[in-house]
């Protein structure tokens, strides 16, 4: 790795200046996007029409407390989950309305994702799982770009162990690997740390991050934890379905002081 | 822990539901037996106690039709059953009536000239009206009863095959040449033989005493005894009146009717102990089914049971909710299994008598022990298959209910359960390689030994020969289905010992499928073989009954243009060199033309001089050559010397000894004629087929077959007992096809993760769908497959046992037939996969993703 993996004290990003790659451009995009649960009494509205744009070559993090609505909507915008009203485009290609067989491949070639729980096939090796979402395709690898990624995930001696004998963090590199081998247009990670040791997780966290910086993917992130949310370009604050806040540039400090005004105003409310 | 074990089959009910229908097929198998054998045994005995219900004493002369009268009624105590003998026991003080019934063979030809029904069952009788001109045993249902030579009587089912009606012309025959008489009558009986599919044609009392017997006598005195005179009584009188007492059978009519209920109970017990034996294997197919489930529904619920042991609950106690369980499923899936089999038993019988299979009417009968069999095979096998896993179950250490549960618990090793398997399949693989190569009888012990053995260390080896045996059909899943197939293949090795368990289930029944069909292809093979090599003659002629042709037969087909040589083959048992021996009475002239005769020295000219042919085997041990003159004993008391003039190679047409015809006829006034052989000029055809059957005078009981006719019967028998094993083992095939669809089911719940992840990286339904599909078809292929081979294995080493007693008998393989099966086992497969592969395609995948 070219960069020494950052310790969870120091804050990691100090440049306010919008990374390299970043176009301005939206890799994905949702608009006044609701999601309603149930009927009658038992209503529940997940997401409140929320409109938000992820910009290419951008790494976000969506943080909130919970049953704040973050998973909803990177299931909704990822095409796993259906929408009540809004949209919510990949790559200028609209989800609303698209039939299963539709959103699978669009999912297959557009979206890569990362799992808090790994979700790799125990039957396959590590290099098997990372090309799995080509094979399904039907399509072959980019070798010189799967070597690089293999490379940047620091998995090369390990490609033909099976994830039984992976230990966790190298688990979680082989699904980055995965998500990041057929080059989509964007990434959702679903707290990709969650079930990593914290040395782990920063290792993961950063290679996410140079993912974005050197290899101009989209990163998208849910999670709960600010030294984890410190490392993206912006995070994307949700309370009761809706977006209250954003900061770009964040520190772990930061997050954590927007976080605690949540929970403040969540007490006294 | 009761409530515990009944919570946990409220809450596994659709795991269980595959179990539960497995152990219900198997006693429904169990059940459905017993009741239609029970119930068709219990018909007949009421048919009988019909049919007897007037006879007090009966009277048999046991030879009166038999085709060896005229010697078997020379010397002391012999005598026949006449009007004089009717007339002495009508006399009788206890006597109040007395009937003399005439009995023998008469054949009915349909309109087309052909034998209705079957040789064996076709009887002819005489009409005796009592004083109202009515006979009580044979009720007129149109028409009336035969009064003149030229008048007959047919069974109601008789005429209706034959198209005939009342006024008809019908062909008749019996020992003699074929007649015609007019259709007067035709009756009903609750006679068991005609009420079980024979025919029966009826004349007056003197024509039928003529036709089958002598004018003036009977084969049976039917009596029936005055009120207050006992069945015993009335036999010893009736015993002190008969002519030929060593040769009469007299019996009360009760002794009639045991002995007769007796026999039909030998005959549905016979039936019963097939039909369980079939009804076993499908429970025994069960136990690996049962067994499997209660496996994985531990393997799953590995935390729950951790966590009852971690809050105190004692490994007996474990073991104990997990046989409760069981014991639950068992009791419910054997009580519909019994409601279901007494349908089955039920609806069996509605089948077979739209099939007019002949049976006689008689209500449903549920026998205690049927339910008391049912109930306690179901509960037992459940409970017993369950016992393993229950047992693992309580060693489940308390700590695993602390662990994430998101690794599969670590398989056990193979390796003890590899070395058994080894040891046990190489120890039965000898036994039957040594039973084989000992190729008589006395190899069955082994053989039989060995296979079991060979199975059993077979089955133990599965998840050992799972992984090769799938992976070499991993290039072709690869190739035609990609990922989907791949991701299949490896799947189907996962968990070796479940693959094993599942597909052992259709092992077992391919392997008696496979093993029964290369029995019959051999078995037929050899039987053509020896019909074809044998028999260098284009027709056979012979009679429906098996009596002895009419030799002048044979001048008169020899008239019909066409026919190039006809012989009369003859078999007679002579003292010739020292011993009794059976020898072959053949045409000189014709024998090269109707017989395939090799000769190793000598020729069959020899025959026209009056010597004989002895068979190699016969004159090695013998010491007989060509020239060797040997003594003959004649049947009609002279003696001569005979001089062999050729040996010949064994032939399955002939006895060991071979002589003109001419010299057997001088000797012997009555020989058995076994068949007519007849060679055409210019081989066989229909019109030729027709004119030797017009030379014969039409008459349906003499059969004209060609080789080809002879060849089929062979085969229609075989494949007639094929198609009943099949039908019987298709019940533990289905057994098998729930144990597939239990399986797939069940890995689907646990890969649910995996396959919603699957689903998000972009794998759509179809190709989840395909993913299942496959792993079902693998998982199939690999147990019909192995089932295959074993069975070709199993008859490649029963044959060899039979070979002593079936010359030429040779393994055939059926490749076809073969290839059918694994076929089906594939298909099997594919509709063993359709509800667990929809399940897995509609899994929600958000909900499957889901950590915890």
């Amino acid at each position: 790795m070219d960069e020494p993996v950052p310790s969870r004290q120091e804050s990691p990003v100090t440049t306010t200046t919008a990374p390299a790659a970043r176009t301005g451009q939206a890799a994905a995009r949702a608009t006044g996007l609701s999601k309603v649960y149930g009927e009658g009494e038992t209503r529940v509205v997940a997401l409140d029409g929320v409109s938000v744009a992820f910009g290419q070559g951008e790494f976000t993090a969506i943080m909130g407390p919970s049953g704040s609505g973050k998973s909803t909507l990177m299931h909704c915008m990822a095409g796993l989950d259906t929408v009540s009203s809004g949209s919510a485009t990949i790559g200028g290609t609209e989800l609303v309305g698209l039939r299963d067989k539709q959103l699978t491949k669009l999912r297959r070639d557009k979206i890569g994702f990362i799992f808090q729980a790994f979700n790799l096939l125990p039957t396959l090796t590590a290099l098997e799982n990372i090309t799995l979402p080509m094979d399904i395709a039907g399509t072959k690898a980019d070798r010189q770009w799967l070597d690089r990624v293999v490379d940047t995930v620091g998995l090369s001696g390990r490609l033909s162990h099976r994830p039984s004998q992976l230990s966790g963090g190298q688990q979680q590199r082989v699904a980055c690997a995965r998500a990041l081998a057929s080059k989509p247009e964007i990434i959702f990670a679903d707290e990709p740390t969650g079930n990593l040791d914290s040395r782990s997780g920063a290792e993961i966290l950063s290679f996410l991050r140079n993912s974005v910086r050197e290899l101009g993917q989209t990163v998208v992130m849910v999670t709960h934890d600010p030294v984890a949310a410190s490392y993206a370009d912006r995070v994307v604050f949700l309370a009761d379905g809706r977006i209250v806040d954003e900061l770009t540039a964040p520190t772990a400090d930061s997050v954590l002081d927007r976080m605690r005004r949540f929970d403040a105003k969540g007490r006294t409310s | 822990m009761y409530r515990t074990a009944l919570r946990n089959v409220l809450a596994h009910k659709g795991r269980l539901l595959m179990t539960a229908l497995a152990v219900l097929l198997g006693t429904a198998f169990v059940a459905g037996t017993m009741v239609f054998s029970d119930t068709l045994g219990e018909a007949m005995k009421n048919s009988l106690s019909k049919s007897y219900s007037d006879i007090s004493v009966l009277v048999t002369d046991p030879v009166a039709d038999s085709p060896f009268r005229a010697k078997d009624r020379s010397g002391p105590n012999r005598g026949k059953l006449t009007d004089d003998t009717v007339a002495k026991i009508a006399a009788l003080p206890g006597t109040e009536r007395a009937r003399g019934n005439v009995s023998g063979f008469v054949g009915v030809a349909d309109r087309k000239g052909d034998l209705i029904g079957q040789g064996w069952s076709s009887r002819g009788g005489n009409f005796a009206p009592d004083a109202s001109g009515k006979d009580p045993r044979y009720p007129m249902a149109e028409g009336r009863g035969p009064q003149a030579e030229r008048e007959i009587a047919l069974d109601r089912r008789t005429a209706d095959k034959g198209g005939y009606h009342l006024g008809d012309t019908v062909r008749i025959a019996s020992d003699g040449p074929a007649t015609e008489r007019t259709l007067v009558g035709v009756f009903t009986t609750d006679d068991p033989e005609v009420e079980s599919g024979g025919t029966l044609t009826l004349f007056d009392r003197a024509t039928a005493q003529k036709l089958l017997l002598a004018p003036g006598q009977y084969s049976t005195v039917a009596v029936t005894a005055k009120p207050g005179t006992s069945q015993d009584e009335l036999l010893q009188k009736i015993t002190a009146v008969l002519p030929g007492k060593d040769q009469m059978q007299a019996e009360t009519g009760q002794e009639l009717t045991d002995r007769q209920t007796r026999m039909i109970a030998d005959g549905t017990t016979g039936m019963k102990t097939a039909l369980l034996a079939f009804a076993g294997i499908s429970l025994f197919v069960g136990i690996f089914i049962i067994a499997n489930t209660f496996t994985m529904l531990v393997a799953q619920r590995t935390r729950e049971l951790a966590l009852l042991r971690a809050v105190g609950a004692g490994r007996g106690q474990v073991t104990r909710s997990v046989l409760i369980e069981a014991l639950l499923i068992g009791v419910i899936a054997s009580a519909a299994g019994l409601a279901t089999g007494i349908g089955i038993g039920a609806g069996m019988r509605a089948v077979l008598d739209a099939l007019d299979a002949g049976l006689p009417a008689g209500p449903l009968v549920v026998a205690p022990a049927t339910v008391v069999v049912s109930l306690v095979v179901g509960v037992v096998v459940t409970t017993l298959s369950a016992l393993l896993p229950a047992v693992r179950a309580s060693r489940i250490a308390p700590v695993a209910a602390m662990s994430s549960g998101d690794q599969p618990a670590a398989q056990k090793s193979l390796i003890v359960r590899n070395i058994i398997g080894g040891l046990i399949a190489a120890g039965g693989l000898g036994l039957v390689a040594l039973g084989a190569a000992s190729g008589n009888s006395s190899g069955r012990v082994p053989v039989a030994a060995g296979a079991g053995l060979a199975l059993i260390g077979i089955f133990i080896l599965l998840p050992l020969l799972s992984r090769p045996v799938i992976a070499l059909v991993g290039p072709l899943l690869r190739a035609s289905a990609g990922t989907a197939g791949r991701l299949a293949q490896q799947n189907a090795v996962r968990n070796p010992r479940r693959t094993a368990a599942t597909a052992a289930a259709l092992t077992i029944g391919l392997s008696l499928v496979s093993s029964l069909t290369v029995l019959g292809a051999s078995v037929g093979d050899a039987v053509d073989r020896s019909v074809t090599s044998s028999m260098t003659a284009d027709y056979s002629i012979k009679t429906a009954n098996g009596i002895s042709p009419d030799p002048k037969l044979a001048t008169a087909v020899a008239k019909v243009p066409g026919v190039a040589a006809v012989s009369p083959m003859s078999d007679v048992y002579w003292k010739l060199g020292g011993s009794q021996r059976a020898i072959s009475g053949v045409d000189a002239a014709a024998v090269d033309k109707v017989v395939a005769l090799t000769l190793d020295s000598g020729s069959t000219a020899a025959l026209g001089q009056g010597q004989v042919l002895v068979q190699a085997e016969t004159a090695k041990s013998n010491n007989w050559a060509v020239g060797s003159v040997l003594p003959v004993e004649y049947p009609d008391g002279s003696t001569a010397q005979v001089t062999v003039g050729g040996v010949f190679k064994k032939n399955e047409l002939l006895s060991p000894v071979v002589m003109a015809n001419t010299e057997v006829f001088k000797h012997s006034e009555d020989p058995y004629v076994t068949q007519i052989l007849v060679k055409a000029a210019d081989g066989p055809n229909d019109g030729l087929r027709k004119a030797i059957k017009d030379a014969t005078g039409s008459n349906p009981v003499i059969d004209v077959k060609t080789k080809q006719d002879i060849r089929d019967e062979f085969s229609k028998i075989i494949t007639f007992m094929l198609n009943l094993m099949y039908g019987l083992l298709a019940m533990s095939v289905l057994v098998a096809v729930l144990g597939v669809v239990n399986t797939l089911a069940m890995s689907v719940f646990e890969r649910k993760r995996e396959i919603g992840m699957l689903r998000a990286i972009g794998l759509d339904r179809r190709g989840v769908k395909r993913m299942v599909r496959l792993e079902s078809v693998v998982i199939s292929m690999f147990g019909a497959v192995i089932g295959v081979l074993l069975g070709c294995f199993l008859a490649w080493a029963v044959n060899g046992t039979l070979e002593s007693s079936l010359p030429g008998l040779t393994t055939v393989l059926p490749y076809g037939k073969l290839l059918v099966f694994l076929a089906l086992a594939g298909l099997v497969g594919m509709v063993a996969a359709i509800w667990p592969a929809r399940r897995a395609a509609r899994l929600d995948i958000l909900g499957a993703i889901k950590t915890d």
